[in-house]
């Protein structure tokens, strides 16, 4: 027999229940619907014999719906008892009807309107907390540097170079070859609609230019951002998890010194230098499209190109890239200090401190763009 | 079921797993009875868990032949794999919760996804589970990050048991737990078992477990079962390894306790 089943009927003021079957899990939650209905419906019986010998599985769960059954009619006075109950599934009756389960209570979902406002608040404030975080931390590794200027000997050299190498020589190959792309890309966009002017040899100054001053410096930020800012943070983060920072602490090592300032000196020195590459390639890319869309020859791609820069339009750029460079380090490793114990928590820091610092380096750019055009650069 | 007639729910015959070189296990034969609880002890590194593993399917054999209810789960396709799969409860060593969701929902996962249950069935069932494992009924709201170690594993047992398995795969059971905890969850484990008459496949390293709650050892050493039985062949057994480990100082300690 398979599944689960039931009748009853009601002969002189007593409810006969029969149950045969397959009373496991599967089969229960068919059933469980009438079941509910069916104690509603006891009418004018005074007792109530639930018959199980045609049972022939018994589990948890329908031991649990028998016995909620069983404690229902008991509610409403018909003092129900169990006939042909085989030994086994009566140790289990009775385990289960000893058990006082919890009710789990159904979760409460609060209004969308006040779950809104009441969510803008909240990352309103977090915002405002992590921004007092941010700058007392900016505090603390400036201060730690300055300490490494002063006493050269505490400056771990090994790890810097290791750090600027993973930051910034093997970003090299990624660094290139997108900035080589966009370069041509803009270019060419430029060409085709500078030609309708009869400009196109202007396509060049727009390269330059562009690239000298914003893109070359933006691009190679968000890409150190996305590659090295979440690689410190899961560096960091797994290493506070694993406790390895409470265990360098009690060793009398400094985490600032040992982790953090390598990390963030590492990105300062790297950053510009980054820049300096993707700024080349991203001319060659130009000149490429140059040379293939608008027939020009190399000498005269790189003669305008010197006429349309002068050196402030390559240094207003370079410039910002040390600043950029903190910011990344900054919220990189702080992002990764906050780690708390869990293998999630370190995923969610990640995903922060990716956005976090792409966020911070846009804005940061804005602003120095502002600031270079207001002093006349 | 027609199971009672086939005394043999884990028939593990001439396993072979490996790492690359590294051979964990070699001609392994091993068979559970129906209704046993069998402990499976070794060193570290003799595989204990990965041949809870590789019957569980989590990890593919490289020789050997592994029938659990008597089915060889290789000839199966995914679906009807899915369905004997629902015949068996794991916990995992840390629990293996699901970190987004409440202890109650854990429970309620495999209602959700395998039976069409309404919510409240649902919610009742889990709250049956709560109260089985023995949690307090407020920890049904909570996340499995807001629980201590021994509060998590009776979370996991609870979910492990959520379809009324016939056999509980326990790995490591009360390690991390302080010794009362893991003597009460000896006691839930021996209290499970004799009320729903389940089967245990219990991984562990704890003597205290085993002279609680296990009927039959099983020693894995060099490669293979080396030993099994009851307690008393174990206390009885020359081989070096086994030597040390049943009549150790911390043996000793163990062994008083059983009445």
């Amino acid at each position: 027999m398979t599944g689960a089943a039931f009748k009853f009927e009601t002969v002189d003021g007593t409810l006969r229940f029969y149950a045969e079957g397959d009373w496991s899990i599967a089969f229960v939650s068919r059933i469980d619907e009438d079941l509910r209905r069916l104690v509603g419906t006891a009418g004018e019986a005074r007792t109530a014999v639930l018959d199980v010998g045609g049972v022939t599985r018994l589990d948890t769960s329908g031991a649990f719906v028998l016995n909620r059954m069983a404690t229902a009619f008991e509610a409403s006075g018909l003092s129900p008892r169990y006939e042909g109950l085989q030994a086994q599934h009566r140790t289990l009756l009775e385990k289960v009807s000893a058990l006082e389960s919890p009710a789990v209570p159904a979760v409460a979902r609060p209004r969308a309107s006040i779950d809104v406002v009441e969510r803008i608040g909240a990352g309103v404030v977090a915002f405002g907390r992590e921004a007092i975080i941010v700058l007392e931390f900016l505090g603390a590794v400036v201060s730690a540097i300055f300490d490494v200027i002063r006493h050269p000997s505490k400056l771990r050299v090994v790890p810097l170079v290791h750090h600027m190498e993973r930051a910034g020589f093997d970003a090299l190959p990624l660094i290139c070859l997108l900035t080589f792309l966009i370069g041509a890309v803009i270019a060419q966009q430029g060409a085709s609609q500078l030609k309708q002017f009869g400009a196109d040899v202007f396509t060049v100054n727009l390269i330059t230019i562009i690239f000298l001053r914003e893109v070359g410096l933006l691009l190679t930020a968000i890409i150190v951002a996305g590659r090295s800012g979440s690689a410190f943070t899961a560096e960091i983060g797994s290493m506070k998890m694993r406790e390895e920072i409470d265990a360098m602490r009690t060793l009398g090592l400094d985490p600032m010194q040992m982790l953090i300032v390598p990390r963030v000196l590492a990105l300062i020195i790297v950053l510009p230098l980054l820049t300096f590459v993707a700024d080349i390639m991203g001319l060659i890319g130009g000149g490429v499209v140059a040379m293939t869309q608008l027939g020009m020859a190399p000498s005269v791609y790189i003669e305008r190109m010197r006429d349309s820069a002068v050196f402030w339009t390559f240094g207003v750029g370079i410039l910002r890239a040390p600043f950029m460079a903190l910011a990344i380090g900054l919220i990189g490793c702080r992002a990764g200090l906050d780690v708390t114990g869990s293998a999630e928590s370190v995923g969610s820091q990640t995903t922060r401190s990716v956005v976090f610092s792409i966020f911070l380096v846009i804005v940061l750019d804005a602003l120095f763009a502002m600031f270079f055009t207001a002093v006349g650069l | 079921m027609s199971g009672d007639k086939n005394d043999i729910i884990i028939d593990v015959k001439g396993l072979r797993t490996a790492f690359g070189d590294n051979v964990i296990h070699d001609r392994l034969d091993l068979q559970v009875r129906r209704g046993e609880v069998i402990g499976i002890v070794g060193g570290s590194g003799t595989g204990k868990s990965v041949l809870l593993r590789t019957i569980l399917g989590l990890k593919k054999p490289d020789a050997g032949k592994i029938k659990v209810f008597g089915i060889d789960f290789d000839t199966l396709t995914p679906d009807e794999r899915r369905l004997q799969e629902r015949r068996w409860g794991v916990l995992f060593q840390e629990g293996a919760l699901f970190s987004a969701l409440t202890v109650a929902e854990n429970i309620q996962v495999p209602y959700r996804e395998h039976l069409q249950m309404n919510n409240q069935l649902m919610n009742e069932l889990a709250g049956v589970k709560i109260a089985m494992v023995g949690l307090r009924a407020d920890a049904a709201g909570l996340y499995p990050s807001e629980l201590s170690g021994g509060m998590k594993k009776r979370a996991g047992l609870a979910r492990a048991l959520a379809q009324d398995p016939e056999i509980l795969f326990l790995d490591e059971p009360t390690a991390g737990l302080d010794p009362i905890g893991a003597a009460a969850f000896d006691e839930l484990i021996n209290d499970l078992t004799s009320t729903l008459g389940l089967t245990v496949f219990m991984v562990t390293h704890d003597l205290d477990s085993l002279y609680a709650t296990c009927d039959r050892i099983a020693v894995l050493a060099d490669r293979r079962v080396r030993l099994i039985g009851t307690m008393d062949d174990m206390l009885a057994s020359d081989h070096p390894w086994i030597r040390s480990y049943f009549h150790g100082p911390r043996a000793r300690a163990a062994a008083p306790k059983v009445k």
